[in-house]
């Protein structure tokens, strides 16, 4: 097992082993209990810097990153597209060497093109994390998913995993697909076929699948995903109405019965209640999409701790490291609302 | 004036030409070619070939010069530099600048910049429609007047089959080859590269296959319809390739051309969302790379030609989804082609074909892509050995936008000769020529 993470950037889930993911999600794991102290803070990033770069809407993510810097001590700034000077024309190339100019230790990066935080890692010298970048990745989310899920499972090899919706235009499905199955789950995909394509099964070595029929997904599923139907995407004529999605693609308790007795719902939030998913199985008690934006702090100042702590002294390395990799997974502190580890 | 090109190997498909051979050029045309040993007129310039192969010039049917309007990208005279530094003696202009070539001032323009700069010989490619909005027909008779060779909307698809039928029966009148840059825009819309497993893991939206090969099939269909020329630019996928190779055995007159970095590279390419690797049509899958082998292996494509699509750094250097589509080719296609003749893929009297013999014909270009007596003294000067490394900041082209900078290759132009005048020497010439003249003193 890996016990170090060497890497400058966080750019996607498919350039990582699965020894690094691990080490992620161990090191995540470590940084759960200072968000449950009274005095959510730790000295680990103090007199760092870390931007947040949004030039896509984002509040869930955006606040979820600054409150993980604000917990490591790190100062964050926020720079949301509506403030920026990209409005004026500048390229994002010139806003980032700006920004860098500020001796930034970390810069955090949403943005709506794929490929755009792999732009600024080439370009600058401040590590990167991807915060999501168009249809391409969204490596934390898939983090704070596969902590979730070994939260709760306690293991993520040998699981049976549906993701239902949007699998076309959607980042977190495919940082998914690459996390669950490097660490040995099979992942099952489906949904409407102008937004399943069939290559989609192509897009790793082996434990990935297309179904036509999102019951066939669910058949025997122990952890369920729902994706968000975006509903500006509508337009482009994907299928025929929100009705017809939510009848026939969307999640209902009865598709639960064909899961696995202790199945798991998850879903990258925010929710169309009534489309995609079911209020019933949103606000049910297989529903863990609260716990998932409460890892997603965990999992963020794991990795903000991973790439802005630099160089630092022995000194402080002794007084801010945390403990270390956590001994055995699935130590769920507690079980919620009677799901069982 | 005369010039005798000595002790080369000539090649030239035209006539059934490969022997070692000398050839005399006067006033810059083709006088003869002189057996080894036939004595020579004693008033010629002797240039030595020396172990090196003699072809016909070399003509790009497709570049984009930017002149007029975007001559921060490329002007006709570093434009034309670029061929003759990558063996091309004449380049044939998209219509695609600002403005448009749809007009005879225009056309007349790019003539003069052409023959002002003397190096490669310049051909404009007309507009197929009014600023090539895919509306009105051109006025194609004032535009062959004027000179241009072809006409093309290249850049977009012809929009509709009305539409293409009507250029094509009308171009048929004055027997002007239609170039079409096949692409069903309904199914290419917001693409930036091809689609397939790579776009899917790059969550970039892909411009799948069937775009161009619905309009390669519709161009056939058309061609067969109206009995006019057609050529189908930078052909990409096997499909496209299907529907030229039953076109041509149903005896149409449709050609295909395919440009280097189609089989040179393939979609994988795009992973690192470099956007030297965006070009449009995209970088395919290896299945189609495969079948462009095949077609340049058998005969259906009928033509190498660069694209030639000089960028700014500056527009390069966007979000992969906000570059401009397009690279640089003129300087190392001739490279990229000996690659296939290496590898066993096409003979050299087959690239010779490709670049000269074909595209002469392919837009009638009379007296040239031959060495028949009295045609241009346009003389491509190959060596099929030479092992070099291409150095983008040498480029003669204005921009930068390569994925082959620092790559290496065996074989290179390294004469290139325009109506009996040289007008690009290879640097290390000398050089070159001297370890031909050792290589054949050890050989004996």
């Amino acid at each position: 097992m890996s016990t170090t993470f060497n890497r400058k950037h966080l750019l996607g889930i498919r350039d990582l082993s699965a020894e690094e993911i691990t080490y992620l999600l161990d090191t995540a794991e470590t940084f759960r209990d200072v968000s449950r102290r009274e005095i959510k803070k730790v000295p680990a990033l103090r007199g760092r810097t870390v931007i947040n770069l949004f030039f896509e809407a984002s509040t869930r993510t955006r606040t979820s990153f600054e409150i993980a810097a604000k917990r490591l001590s790190a100062d964050a700034v926020n720079i949301s597209v509506s403030t920026s000077s990209v409005s004026k024309g500048e390229t994002l190339l010139d806003t980032a060497r700006n920004l860098e100019a500020m001796a930034p230790d970390c810069i955090v990066v949403r943005h709506s093109m794929a490929g755009a935080p792999h732009h600024l890692a080439r370009m600058c010298n401040a590590p990167i994390v991807n915060a999501g970048d168009g249809s391409h990745e969204h490596p934390t989310q898939a983090l704070l998913d596969g902590l979730t899920i070994r939260e709760y499972k306690g293991r993520i090899d040998g699981l049976n995993i549906a993701i239902i919706g949007d699998i076309l235009h959607s980042r977190v499905a495919r940082s998914n697909i690459h996390l669950l199955t490097k660490l040995g789950a099979t992942v099952r995909v489906a949904g409407p076929g102008t937004l399943v394509p069939a290559e989609f099964a192509e897009l790793v070595e082996h434990g990935l699948r297309v179904e036509q029929r999102i019951e066939d997904a669910i058949e025997g599923a122990d952890v369920v995903m729902i994706l968000r139907i975006q509903r500006e995407r509508q337009n482009a004529a994907f299928f025929p109405s929100m009705r017809e999605y939510s009848v026939h693609y969307g999640l209902h308790p009865s598709h639960l019965e064909r899961a696995s007795r202790d199945v798991i719902v998850m879903h990258p939030g925010p929710i169309n209640r009534g489309i995609e998913i079911s209020s019933e199985i949103a606000d049910g008690s297989r529903s863990l999409i609260l716990d998932q934006v409460t890892n997603g702090i965990a999992v963020r100042m794991a990795v903000l701790y991973l790439l802005a702590r630099g160089n630092h002294s022995a000194h402080e390395e002794a007084s801010v490291k945390p403990a270390g990799p956590a001994g055995p997974v699935g130590n769920a502190k507690r079980v919620r609302k009677g799901i069982r580890a | 004036m005369k010039l005798l090109i000595a002790n080369g190997y000539v090649i030239d498909p035209s006539q059934g030409l490969n022997a070692g051979m000398d050839l005399l050029i006067e006033d810059g045309r083709v006088a003869r070619v002189l057996d080894r040993g036939e004595p020579a007129p004693k008033d010629a310039e002797v240039f030595d070939a020396t172990g090196l192969m003699v072809a016909p010039g070399f003509i790009d049917l497709h570049v984009h010069l930017r002149e007029p309007g975007q001559e921060y990208k490329e002007t006709i005279a570093t434009g034309a530099a670029a061929a003759v530094a990558g063996g091309w003696t004449s380049i044939c202009a998209m219509p695609n600048t600002d403005p448009v070539n749809d007009s005879p001032a225009v056309t007349r323009f790019i003539l003069e910049q052409g023959e002002r700069v003397g190096l490669a010989k310049v051909f404009p490619i007309g507009a197929l429609t009014k600023g090539s909005g895919g509306k009105e027909l051109s006025e194609m008779g004032e535009l062959k007047d004027a000179g241009i060779v072809a006409v093309s909307d290249d850049g977009r698809s012809v929009p509709t089959a009305g539409m293409m039928r009507r250029a094509m029966e009308y171009a048929r009148g004055f027997d002007l080859a239609v170039v079409d840059h096949c692409q069903d825009h309904s199914l290419s819309a917001g693409g930036v590269m091809h689609e397939g497993r790579w776009s899917l893991i790059l969550g970039l939206r892909g411009i799948p296959a069937a775009a161009e090969e619905v309009d390669a099939n519709r161009d056939c269909a058309l061609a067969r319809l109206t009995s006019a020329r057609v050529h189908l630019a930078h052909v990409s996928t096997r499909g496209a390739l299907e529907a030229i190779r039953r076109a041509k055995e149903l005896g149409l007159r449709a050609t295909c051309e395919v440009a280097p970095h189609h089989w040179a590279l393939t979609d994988e390419a795009v992973a690192d969302y470099d956007t030297n690797m965006k070009l449009n049509p995209p970088l395919r899958s290896r299945d189609h790379v495969g079948a462009l082998l095949e077609g340049l292996r058998d005969g259906t494509i009928d033509a190498i030609a660069t694209d030639h699509a000089p960028h700014h750094a500056d527009e390069k250097g966007l979000e992969f989804d906000q570059a401009p589509f397009g690279i640089t080719g003129l300087e190392t296609a001739v490279g990229l082609a000996f690659d296939l003749v290496h590898q066993g893929v096409i003979s050299l009297e087959r690239l010779v074909e490709l670049c000269a013999t074909n595209p002469a014909r392919i837009f009638s270009l009379e007296e040239r892509g031959t060495l028949r007596k009295n045609s241009w003294g346009d003389i491509t000067i190959l060596d099929p050995d030479h092992q070099w490394t291409f150095d983008v900041s040498k480029s003669k082209s204005k921009s930068r936008n390569t994925p082959f900078d620092g790559r290496s290759f065996k074989g290179a132009a390294v004469a290139t000769i325009v109506a009996g005048r040289v007008v690009y020497l290879h640097p290390d010439f000398a050089r070159i020529t001297a370890s031909k003249h050792s290589q054949f003193a050890a050989g004996r």
